[in-house]
């Protein structure tokens, strides 16, 4: 079974505010699906529906084809949950605290023991087992929330901002954690850290205002940004109003931009085509030293900006 | 139902109750003032019998001070702390971890109550007791101390500060108690039906703990106690479930 994780119109309607108004997606085994989307967008309500935590006002769960409304026991068991803010016992240790989830996920004897061990390894929490939760840092208690996550191996993970309040080396880890467990998961992680949509993954769904504006790989989305294949490009020992001219005239190009401080031009491409190998051809054919010129990949930040946006103008 | 789910909710919250001082604090003070309470209020002495009676009377009005010290923070914290979430979210089922909540904390309460066995050896070297009775006695004594522990937990369910729980979970479990007591009933006997009457005494935990504690066991009483703890823990589950993301 691939299909690990199908949701079709969910909504969650709170009195008259719609935080989640008719959500659809679905998430393969193999896939690590980002989450995006603004604070407030419906991203954690969302994944409360998802594991059973809320009741939706409509629409339908499915995770590894237990409905959540009908058999919400079924789903619990085949997923791991980290929720927002990584809740956790304060005044247990990780130790006992990891035991007591073992217990309830229904591993026992030697079985059990191998776990906890094998989640504290993975989450790197070994040297931190015996202190009370209450008394770690931000960074420990995440991670103590994400290996009671994996502690059974579900099927199916969903990652509530898990690496939130992370430092850089601590994120490179959890990331790596993630990734390594992918192949056999079906993986949501909700994020607002646009790096995280290449490092971890494979696909992407935006929302904003309780609807998804957008599903895809991180390639279709950064391909929405007017920076996708821009080339940016400098020259040496030339008048840079001459050379402007040189690039507007060329045929494939929409439109040139002089860059900040002198450093040369960005050069938009027409219909976003990928323009890298001619430009350079045509700038040699014509006699100019090229200093520098790269290619764009296109901007996250300045998608995410465009697509939240226009649906909080556009409104309901 | 599964049992083993309510055994292992069960234990992680009896734990938690010595993983701070609250549970030796509780139990020391609950100790003191049982035992002042039976010398002092109940004239253990001056009476001159040898039963526990001075004990288990006051009992109903121990545990409408410190029985909501125990429940309150049974589902405050747990909606304060988020950690509901973790719960809720884990394969185990409302019903399961509120049974499961409900019995750490009786069980708690149990282990305070047994404490107070000294009171028993002496009574049993001064003279000769109806050990019948005071079992007895200890035994209603629990019954009644659940019927608290449920309407505490069920109250504690509604709220993420845990003063609030433990005022209001006092305050009900006050009415629970006054509802049976002479002058309240008194004052509704000069006007009300006596049918009335008899009805708000027969919902008093007083009415049916007097007799147990005196060693009757009467069907009634006991069905008394294990109604209320069923009814309030239902109403916990009830609540859980349409609050528990608040």
């Amino acid at each position: 079974m691939t299909l690990r994780i199908d949701i079709k119109d969910l909504a969650k309607h709170f009195g008259a505010i719609k935080a989640v108004d008719g959500v659809s997606f679905s998430v393969n085994k193999g896939e690590v699906l980002g989450f995006l989307g603004p604070n407030g967008a419906g991203k954690s309500t969302t994944m409360k529906m998802i594991t059973g935590f809320l009741t939706p006002t409509r629409g339908t769960v499915s995770v590894c084809g237990h409905d959540v409304l009908t058999d919400p026991i079924a789903v619990k068991a085949s997923l791991g949950y980290l929720p927002e803010g990584a809740p956790a016992y304060a005044d247990m240790t990780p130790h006992s605290f990891l035991k007591f989830i073992a217990d309830i996920r229904g591993i026992s004897g030697a079985e059990k023991m191998r776990a906890v061990d094998s989640a504290a390894e993975r989450a790197q929490i070994k040297n931190v087992m015996f202190q009370p939760i209450e008394t770690l840092s931000k960074g420990y208690k995440r991670r103590v929330g994400l290996a009671q996550a994996i502690l059974h191996n579900p099927p199916v993970l969903i990652l509530d901002e898990p690496t939130d309040g992370l430092d850089p080396n601590q994120k490179h880890e959890v990331r790596t954690l993630i990734n390594d467990m992918a192949d056999d998961k079906a993986i949501i992680i909700s994020t607002h850290i646009l790096e995280e949509v290449h490092a971890l993954c494979t696909r992407n769904v935006v929302i904003a205002n309780g609807k998804v504006q957008f599903n895809g790989t991180p390639h279709e989305l950064e391909a929405m940004s007017r920076y996708h294949n821009a080339v940016c490009v400098a020259v040496a020992n030339v008048d840079s109003a001459k050379f402007a001219s040189f690039l507007t005239d060329l045929e494939f190009v929409d439109e040139v931009e002089a860059l900040a401080a002198d450093r040369g031009f960005r050069v938009y491409p027409k219909q976003g085509q990928q323009i890298t190998a001619e430009l350079s051809q045509s700038i040699r054919a014509n006699g100019f030293e090229i200093d520098s010129l790269y290619a764009e990949h296109g901007r996250l930040d300045e998608v995410f900006r465009t697509i939240t946006l226009n649906s909080t103008q556009g409104g309901h | 139902m599964n049992f083993q789910n309510i055994w292992f909710i069960m234990k992680r919250e009896f734990n938690g109750y010595f993983a701070t001082p609250v549970a030796y604090v509780f139990i020391i003070i609950f100790l003191l003032l049982a035992g002042f309470s039976t010398f002092f209020v109940g004239n253990f002495f001056e009476r001159g019998e040898a039963d526990l009676y001075p004990f288990f009377s006051l009992h109903p009005w121990l545990y409408v001070l410190l029985i909501p010290a125990i429940s309150m923070r049974l589902w405050s914290e747990e909606r304060k702390s988020g950690s509901i979430e973790l719960l809720m979210t884990l394969p185990v089922s409302v019903f399961e971890a509120v049974l499961g909540k409900f019995l750490a904390a009786w069980a708690f309460t149990g282990l305070a109550l047994m404490l107070n066995f000294p009171l028993w050896i002496t009574v049993n070297y001064l003279g000769s007791p109806d050990n019948g009775v005071i079992f007895t006695g200890f035994l209603g004594s629990l019954l009644m101390a659940g019927g608290f522990l449920a309407i505490g937990s069920c109250i504690s369910a509604l709220t993420k500060n845990q003063v609030i729980a433990f005022v209001l979970s006092l305050i009900v479990s006050l009415i629970f108690v006054l509802s049976g007591y002479g002058i309240v009933l008194d004052f509704f006997s000069s006007w009300a039906p006596s049918a009335l009457v008899e009805a708000i005494s027969s919902f008093s935990f007083l009415t049916h703990f007097d007799a147990i504690s005196k060693g009757v066991i009467d069907m009634r009483d006991m069905l008394y106690f294990a109604s209320v703890i069923t009814v309030w823990l239902f109403a916990n589950a009830i609540v859980i479930n349409a609050r528990k993301a608040d």
